[in-house]
């Protein structure tokens, strides 16, 4: 640590040859010129292996690595008792600390986890989340009613849902000319690559809110699901006046089936965390909640990748395609492919063994 | 625990225990929120700065498409422009994401600020860490500091046009407010996502092979001085006077201090062991001291009798 920073950032330099073993005066001091060129072995391989990951090592030195991290550890706990140099012993943990790192540090780089993640991981970590997706579920229903009742009463709710804009034709009193107008498709896709991009990154921000709003204890992201649900349920209100609500329906459905359900499963995620942490059984509150944290980050990433096609969806089918039945469609064969695969597709948990790769254990 | 560590210095507070799975007990030490406030400042800046930079590269792209009729983004995109969009759309979400989420899952398990500072994210209690961990804490970074750090701008803005924000601005104040003290109000320094991923930020262990002090100087040589040739030898009763602390305090002044220094450690040792403090040949005299109780208290050692310091 007293070593200049400077000196560090380009290579470690020349080291020293160690001395002669018999010329030191103490056994301790012997042991550990003994067993010093493995350790530097070690520091070698582990300064190569942080700098550049696992291809730039020759194999001979990744297949010694894991003895020579247990000959270090061995060193470390018989020098604990019977060497009194501070120095030695800082060095020795150090560096039992950095191997410790590497050998039992993450196995899977992220391409690595995220092919373990399409094929079963993400559908696996939906499945346990089943009970905070019914919940969640449950109150996304609820705030479409919640939404529908609230207009229906008072149509002054709609407007405190949408703020109107200028030029908005969807509001309270509008002709059933101009709310199908709204739904009709765009007359060529110029621009429409631009608004996919928007929405996505407009609704994976709402969705890792949702997610993250789970920490205290998930009820603002029920909240955030209300809310957005309400909104949904307003709409319909005000299409229904018209007697249009199918068509709206179809053409909510092209995107709805993947947004609602990513929304869906993002809340739920947030729930997930929410309910460890209020109710966290036997084990500690931070254990619970690190345990459910893990769980729902697998379901985020999943969420932002339903985005991407959801926002896909909205730009372009949703625009492009005419007709109810046809958008009925396109949102029914979403949805069926997402049932399926968080449903059905259950491929066999990969073994230990099988999924890491061999070599440092 | 709680009670040994409210007596314990500040820099002992962070130190904690790693059992390995062989059963190796190492000392671990928890990053000091300094060092991690930093590493955010560098990370946060290495992110802005680059995005500006790809920023300006799209634009002056664009300028160059519009024939220098300058960047307008109400005209209606041309295919060219819109694709440019797209591009810097995705490369700020991928950035802003995938600049901790690569680089902590790395074989360092740090962003390069955190690397700067010396410091790495570990999983809590000497787990593996997983990647799912590591996208858990770097999700909630966004409801901890930036969203309310946002909607803070965008009510400063709006306060300024005369409109009134009324608690609301209070309320996400207190919510930023909240997460950025988080890690004031627990042992471990955890923010949010450290406790949802069960990690936590430790320093980086970064130790350096020092010399074999007993092969070198008056310690190798059986205590005879290279300069003078006289002999240090000391007795049973001279060796009991110190224990291990003062073994180690000298052991680290013999590595790092000057002669000024070890001079005065020399005339505080002959005071104490009641020699008489010569002069010039303070450092062999030291060295062949240290090696002698060094050897004396290894031997104790070994027969199961240890001797923290010069009181016990």
């Amino acid at each position: 640590m007293k070593a200049p920073v400077i000196s560090a950032w380009f290579g470690r330099g020349q080291v020293a040859a160690p001395p002669e073993i018999e010329s030191a005066a103490l056994r301790s001091d012997r042991f550990r010129l003994e067993r010093e060129g493995d350790w530097r072995r070690l520091e070698a391989i582990l300064a190569r292996m942080e700098q550049g990951g696992l291809r730039r090592i020759a194999d001979d030195d990744l297949i010694a690595l894991p003895a020579l991290y247990r000959t270090a550890a061995s060193s470390l706990s018989v020098a604990r008792e019977t060497s009194l140099d501070a120095a030695t012993l800082a060095y020795l943990e150090a560096l039992v600390q950095r191997a410790w790192f590497q050998v039992y540090g993450p196995r899977q780089g992220f391409v690595r986890w995220l092919r373990g993640f399409l094929l079963g991981g993400w559908s696996r970590a939906v499945r346990a989340l089943w009970l905070d997706i019914s919940i969640a579920l449950f109150v996304m229903v609820a705030g479409v009613i919640v939404g529908w009742l609230l207009v229906a009463r008072d149509e002054a709710w709609y407007y405190r849902l949408f703020p109107a804009g200028m030029g908005e034709t969807r509001v309270p009193g509008a002709t059933r000319e101009q709310l199908l107008a709204s739904l009709a498709n765009a007359e060529s896709a110029a621009g429409l690559a631009g608004f996919a991009a928007q929405l996505f990154s407009n609704n994976s921000a709402v969705c890792i809110l949702a997610f993250a709003l789970g920490f205290a204890f998930g009820i603002p992201s029920l909240m955030l699901l209300v809310h957005n649900l309400a909104l949904l349920g307003a709409l319909l209100w005000l299409f229904d006046t018209q007697g249009l609500v199918v068509e709206l329906a179809a053409w909510l459905s092209v995107h709805g089936t993947t947004e609602l359900f990513g929304i869906l499963l993002s809340g739920a995620a947030g729930l997930h965390i929410g309910r460890a942490m209020a109710f966290p059984g036997k084990r500690g509150v931070l254990d619970a909640a690190a345990a459910a944290g893990r769980r729902s980050a697998v379901v985020m990433v999943g969420v932002v990748i339903m985005m991407i096609v959801a926002a896909l969806l909205e730009a372009f089918p949703r625009q492009l395609v005419e007709g109810t039945g046809a958008r009925f469609l396109i949102g029914g064969t979403m949805l069926t492919f997402w049932l399926a695969y968080f449903i059905l597709y259950r491929p066999a948990l990969p073994t230990e063994d099988a999924a890491l790769p061999q070599g440092p254990a | 625990m709680s009670r040994r560590a409210a007596r314990a210095p500040a820099a002992d507070k962070r130190a904690r225990t790693l059992v390995t799975p062989e059963g190796l007990a190492l000392p671990i030490t928890i990053a000091p929120r300094s060092a991690r406030a930093g590493a955010l400042v560098i990370d946060v800046t290495i992110i802005v700065a680059g995005l500006v930079a790809f920023q300006l590269v799209i634009r002056r792209i664009a300028d160059g498409m519009l024939g220098g009729t300058g960047f307008d983004p109400d005209a209606m995109p041309p295919p060219a422009l819109e694709f440019l969009g797209i591009v810097f759309a995705l490369f700020v979400f991928a950035v802003w994401y995938g600049y901790f989420l690569v680089q902590e899952l790395g074989p360092r398990g740090a962003t390069l600020g955190k690397r700067i500072t010396g410091i790495r994210v570990a999983a809590r209690g000497g787990a593996r860490l997983t990647p799912e961990a590591v996208i858990a804490r770097n999700l909630l970074r966004d409801i901890e500091i930036f969203y309310p750090l946002i909607a803070l701008l965008v009510f400063a803005v709006t306060a300024q046009n005369g409109e009134d924000i009324g608690l609301l601005g209070w309320a996400v104040t207190g919510w930023f407010a909240l997460f950025l003290l988080l890690p004031f109000f627990n042992r471990d320094a955890l923010r949010a996502g450290d406790i949802v991923a069960g990690t936590w930020v430790v320093k980086r262990p970064d130790a350096r092979l020092a010399p074999v002090l007993s092969a070198q100087g008056a310690a190798a040589a059986e205590g005879a001085s290279t300069l003078t040739g006289v002999r240090y030898d000391f007795g049973e009763a001279e060796l009991s006077v110190y224990g291990e602390k003062e073994l180690q305090t000298l052991e680290r002044m013999l590595r790092d201090s000057p002669p000024d220094a070890l001079r005065a450690v020399h005339a505080t040792i002959c005071r104490k062991i009641g020699w008489d403090p010569g002069a010039g040949d303070e450092r062999a005299f030291l060295e062949a001291f240290y090696a002698q109780l060094r050897a004396k208290l290894e031997a104790d050692m070994r027969f199961g009798k240890r001797k923290a310091d010069k009181h016990s």
